[in-house]
């Protein structure tokens, strides 16, 4: 009797808990519009919000390469599933031109779409929802006046349950916390202007903090290296793997130019977002450098010789010209590679961004894993079509798989104090054969159109 | 050491580190393939290893052994032209004339792997190659032409002879 009681009261438990849940997960449809006149729209209002979209890198995202602008559509390889973004076009069928301001308020703030749905964390709302309703006014006014396109992306796929929408309810309760960004009354008003920009709008956690096995970003290692693309992004705070120490001028020098004498040339997804950056005034570089800086921290004073010791040794040129008799542990084979293929370039005493970088300030060589190593051999960096920029040949049609780890055994041998890494031609082999998904965007890929031809998947 | 250079092996004689462009050039005395900038930014030492194209100038031999390696000679003679070579002549695409050998051989790497390329793949696969004369609207011409002249050249008779 006792125990049929029991059941009763944990059958109407459960059945309370999935009718809340339900009415916790379920949201209103947003009624449709008629798509809003340009004119409806301040002009400055929408330059205001080309320079917030360029900070969002909403780009990257909602344009194939080689594709129309916004219309969405490229593939995203997650660890639960494929992934294909939206068309964010001003089309009243296929986009979001039936989106009212209040619609893509919500989106934003809450990662819900117009219909009610829920929409996939691909789209960092985790971050997005720090954006006031004057910066998203902003955006909403510049991607309602750009070009609609017919578009409708092919449908992600996802196994069950993470197809049915209503599940990431559960996930947003566990991990996501919406609402405005809240300033920290502590710190400068700049710090409070680049931790708006870093952690809200330009999402850095995205790719440069580390995921839990739920795809969510794990809060208590905010910024300390995470994945994008196939490219490891390194940490940004002290556990970076960069031999020279970041501090808040040689921040804002790489985030303004997208490279820096001491650090190189931003590579991979990471030249799109310098790219991107371009648009933005010299006090947010210098507010989101502020802030970054302060997430770096103050090294150790042991950290701190070694860099200014690297500093002093660089300005005395390169090191391994006589490296031809380098017949070292690992057989000398990395060593002549490095001497025919690399030293041509990456000993020219040629300065940065059009010169190869001495690569004892490599963050890459002395990175955890081979990850960036790897696609910088295989891939190089393809030139920007149409203007100047860095560029390295790849030599994926040239090295082997066990070349590759010879010339890489070598560089972290020689130009580094660190362990060597284990696993490059298994690294190497899957990405070659694209199991592990690397893309590969020339230097500074601003806007994925037909023009940036340098783009590719690989 | 030994290189297989347009079917042939050749016992080579030089440090293992050396650009095979070098070897090419100096050894081989096969003189199609160009030093242009030595940086691998110009295209014009491309040759085809194992049906890829490559810069020679940025190759050392020591990862060359037991591997195919191709250059323009390899293409056909001067009597009897290959499709390439035939198509760039029929085209007049050479101006000064540095950068086609370059040109040739990193078309042919296409080709020879996707023959039904289209006009956009053939102008970005040819991007790393650089001409300075700007003949590239004559040297695209003349690709394209290939591209259908190698059609037929893959239904000539086995032995090679091109008809005319």
């Amino acid at each position: 009797m006792k125990f049929g009681r029991f059941l009763t009261g944990l059958g109407v438990l459960i059945v309370v808990g999935v009718a809340g849940a339900f009415v916790y997960a379920w949201k209103p449809e947003i009624a449709p519009i008629k798509p809003p006149e340009r004119a409806s729209f301040d002009q400055a209002l929408i330059e205001h919000g080309a320079k917030l979209a360029a900070v969002g890198n909403c780009t990257a995202c909602h344009t194939n390469p080689g594709g129309k602008s916004f219309a969405g559509g490229l593939t995203i390889p997650t660890p639960f599933g494929t992934i294909h973004s939206s068309n964010i076009t001003p089309d009243a069928e296929t986009g979001i031109g039936t989106w009212s301001e209040a619609a893509f308020q919500r989106a934003m703030r809450d990662g819900v779409g117009r219909k009610g749905e829920h929409l996939y964390p691909a789209f960092p709302y985790d971050h997005f929802t720090n954006v006031s309703d004057d910066d998203n006014r902003a955006l909403y006014a510049f991607l309602m006046t750009r070009q609609p396109v017919k578009a409708t992306p092919p449908p992600n796929e996802l196994p069950f349950p993470l197809n049915v929408r209503l599940v990431l309810a559960g996930w947003k309760m566990l991990f996501f916390r919406d609402g405005a960004y809240q300033p920290d009354a502590s710190q400068s008003e700049e710090w409070n202007r680049g931790a708006y920009l870093v952690d809200g709008l330009g999402h850095c956690g995205a790719c440069h903090t580390p995921r839990n096995t739920l795809g969510a970003e794990k809060a208590s290692l905010h910024l300390a290296g995470g994945e994008a693309e196939g490219w490891s992004a390194f940490a940004l705070d002290g556990s970076s793997p960069a031999p020279v120490v970041w501090d808040e001028e040689g921040l804002y020098t790489y985030l303004r130019q997208g490279w820096h004498p001491d650090h190189g040339v931003a590579n991979g997804p990471m030249s799109e977002v310098t790219g991107n950056l371009g648009l933005l005034p010299d006090s947010d570089i210098r507010a989101m450098a502020t802030y970054i800086a302060s997430i770096v921290g103050e090294p150790s004073a042991e950290r701190r010789a070694k860099s200014e010791q690297l500093l002093q040794e660089i300005k005395s040129g390169p090191i391994t010209s006589a490296i031809g008799n380098d017949q070292s542990a690992l057989g000398g084979k990395g060593a002549a590679i490095y001497q025919a293929a690399c030293a041509a370039c990456h000993e020219n005493g040629r300065p940065q961004p059009f010169g190869g970088l001495d690569l004892r300030l490599s963050s890459t060589v002395h990175a955890p894993d081979a990850q960036n190593a790897i696609n910088m051999v295989l891939y190089g960096l393809p030139a920007a079509s149409g203007r100047t920029s860095a560029i390295m040949p790849g030599f994926a049609d040239v090295l082997t798989n066990d070349q590759l780890n010879d010339l890489l055994g070598y560089l972290r041998q020689h130009f580094t104090d660190q362990a060597p890494w284990g696993d490059v031609v298994q690294r190497a082999a899957d990405t070659r054969t694209g199991k592990y998904h690397v893309s590969v965007r020339p230097s500074d890929g601003i806007e994925r159109g037909p023009s940036n031809i340098g783009a590719e998947d690989q | 050491m030994k290189l297989n250079v347009n079917g042939s092996t050749h016992e080579v004689d030089a440090d293992p580190a050396t650009p095979l462009l070098y070897v090419l050039r100096n050894d081989l005395e096969l003189n199609a393939a160009k030093f242009g900038c030595g940086l691998g930014q110009c295209g014009a030492c491309t040759v085809m290893v194992d049906g890829k194209a490559i810069f020679s100038c940025l190759t050392p031999i020591l990862l060359l052994e037991g591997r195919e390696i191709k250059t323009v000679e390899g293409l056909g003679t001067i009597d009897s032209p290959g499709p390439m070579q035939q198509a760039f002549i029929e085209e007049q695409a050479a101006q000064c004339g540095y950068c086609i050998p370059g040109m040739m051989m990193r078309a042919q790497a296409l080709l020879q792997s996707k023959p039904d390329a289209s006009d956009a793949e053939i102008q970005t696969t040819l991007e790393p190659n650089l001409c300075r004369c700007g003949t590239h609207m004559r040297i695209l011409k003349a690709v394209k032409r290939a591209r259908e002249l190698m059609k037929t050249a893959a239904m000539a008779p086995a032995s090679g002879e091109r008809k005319v």
